[in-house]
């Protein structure tokens, strides 16, 4: 377990994203020079990626960034920064007007798509309303062809590992919205990925279930060594989840900068109550509130 | 949640069924005593003492009608069935296919059955009524079919597609896999229309095929009037009511059974 974790800091660091900086300090560093100053290629390069709907709307323009193996990367800012819009576009659902993102570390198959290894987990559950927990969770395997006997192992192990264990037979509706969530997660890393993708999964929650589900899943994440890219509008959730924090912008959607939290994990309730907490909290916020301010200038 | 039924729900159930029943008993009383003591003619409104007595006196003939008539009625219900879920799943994988077909699918809707009845029979040939009368009802049945099921499977959710997209599944997958399940409480909705259109529909042919059929509950009727049995008339309404009722709460209970423990339609309130 402990070697496990070394392995997974290491090859975080790999990337160069973490390590340079200073324990206790929040640095702002420009998103080219921080993801161009790394020696090791990079788990998702996204370079100058642009989105404009069909109805002329600019979605994303010009952002670029590099997502390293390992890390737990949010994407936080005001809604309609198009922040959901670049997290479905890194699944491959969309392709972006400008730019590319590509997957240097994945083969690519002979349509020219990666081998994305990746889990979704959207904003709402999304569970199949007819189907059991079981059935729910056991959907991309079966998409994938593996029978149910032998999902079976593995679906049991992703229950237990979300704490799902006396919920097996039952149907979404007969859950709450923290368990329905659970299912979503369980549902997403049953296909053991690489990186998971999450738009903001814990919005609609209670703060009680998001504060439990934000140390379940960074347990999970610590144990299982994922890259996480986590969509958020909540400064403190991302400040307490994250390796590094793209604080997004509106009209049109961009990075404006890359922050680093560099506090060590595993974090927990500890850590939330902090005063390291606290001033990271605050100097991400006023990031955000600086972004905003240049975008209402524009 | 699924919960066992407290005191207070199986009171409710209960009057459910006694309160109408008892209003219905009250009806048929107040409707013999006013005939009896009006002296209303029987060939204009027969008590309903009367009505029961030639039930049971024709049920011979009455019973062979109703089994004719219900056999065409669930025939039809069984080809819309098939029919309106096959349009509709190829409604629902081509874009092309629907926007050529659907138009036409509403003509056949809008015009009146029977007003085409005497051209199908004809086509069909004056020796096969039994078959002029399937097409008859199949054509009236199959349209709330075709819609609802194509209503529900462009009701995916669409994170859900996405997923499916996600996931890479096949065309047949997300068939199978999520469009025809999330249509599946508009099918049964369509369904329990249909199952009432396809009687009516039947009933309709009947009318117009005229004597051609012989068999079927709605000759019955004519004939009756013709020779002014009214209570046989009645009789023969009676059954055709019954036959309604029973293929919708058929269909009911077959909706609640499928769609028990996920749809909101199925699940009382927790409040």
């Amino acid at each position: 377990m402990r070697g496990a974790k070394e392995a997974h800091d290491y090859r975080y660091k790999q990337c160069g994203a973490a390590g340079t900086l200073m324990a206790n300090s929040v640095s702002v560093l420009a998103p080219k020079t921080f993801d161009h100053g790394s020696s090791e290629r990079p788990l998702i390069r996204i370079d100058g990626v642009g989105k404009t709907y069909q109805n002329g709307t600019v979605a994303l323009a010009d952002v670029t960034l590099n997502v390293c193996g390992g890390e737990f990367l949010s994407l936080l800012g005001p809604s309609g920064c198009g922040k959901s819009t670049l997290l479905r576009m890194i699944a491959g659902l969309g392709a972006p007007s400008t730019g590319v993102i590509d997957w240097p570390q994945s083969r690519y198959d002979f349509s020219g798509e990666p081998e994305r290894s990746l889990g979704f987990v959207f904003q709402e559950p999304t569970l199949l309303p007819w189907a059991t927990v079981f059935d729910n969770i056991y959907l991309p395997l079966k998409l994938a062809g593996v029978s149910r006997r032998e999902a079976e192992p593995r679906i049991g192990e992703v229950i237990r590992m979300v704490g799902l264990e006396k919920f097996v037979r039952h149907y979404p509706r007969e859950l709450s919205g923290g368990m329905k969530m659970r299912v979503s997660i369980a549902r997403a890393i049953v296909v053991k990925p690489r990186v998971l993708l999450m738009d903001e999964p814990f919005a609609a929650l209670d703060e009680i279930t998001r504060f439990k589900l934000n140390n379940d899943l960074l347990a999970l994440w610590q144990q299982q060594q994922w890259t996480v890219i986590f969509v958020t509008h909540s400064v403190y959730e991302s400040v307490y989840l994250s390796n590094r924090i793209a604080v997004m912008n509106a009209r049109p959607g961009r990075i404006m900068t890359v922050l680093t939290i560099d506090a060590p994990y595993p974090r927990n309730d500890v850590f939330r109550t902090s005063p390291v907490y606290n001033e990271f909290c605050r100097v991400t916020s006023a990031q955000l509130k600086r972004t905003m301010i240049d975008a209402d200038d524009h | 949640m699924v919960t066992e039924p407290t005191g207070g729900e199986a009171i409710s159930r209960l009057a459910r069924i006694v309160v109408p029943l008892a209003l219905g008993v009250l009806f048929l009383c107040v409707w013999e005593v006013l005939v009896r003591w009006l002296q209303v003619p029987k060939f204009v409104l027969p008590p309903p003492s009367l009505i029961f007595e030639s039930l049971i006196n024709d049920y011979g003939t009455l019973g062979a009608s109703m089994w004719n008539t219900l056999e065409i009625t669930i025939a039809a219900f069984f080809v819309a069935l098939i029919c309106g879920v096959t349009g509709a799943i190829v409604f629902t994988q081509s874009r092309l296919f629907e926007i050529s077909l659907f138009p036409y699918a509403v003509v056949l809707q809008v015009t009146p059955i029977v007003a085409i009845a005497p051209l199908i029979l004809i086509w069909v040939g004056l020796d096969h009524t039994q078959r002029a009368l399937l097409i008859l009802a199949t054509i009236v049945a199959f349209f709330p079919i075709l819609s609802n099921t194509t209503l529900g499977m462009k009701s995916v959710d669409h994170n859900l597609l996405n997923l499916f997209d996600l996931y890479h599944a096949s065309r047949w997958q997300r068939l199978r896999h999520l469009q025809l399940p999330s249509a599946l409480p508009y099918l049964l909705g369509g369904m329990k229309i249909s199952g009432g259109l396809a009687l009516i529909g039947t009933v309709v042919a009947e009318f117009v095929a005229g004597s051609g059929t012989g068999t079927g509950l709605a000759w019955r009727i004519i004939e009756s009037s013709n020779r002014l049995n009214i209570p046989r008339m009645f009789a023969a309404l009676l059954l055709l009511s019954a036959l309604g009722v029973i293929i919708f709460f058929g269909l009911s209970a077959v909706e609640r059974s499928l769609l028990r423990r996920w749809h909101e339609s199925a699940i009382g309130r927790e409040n």
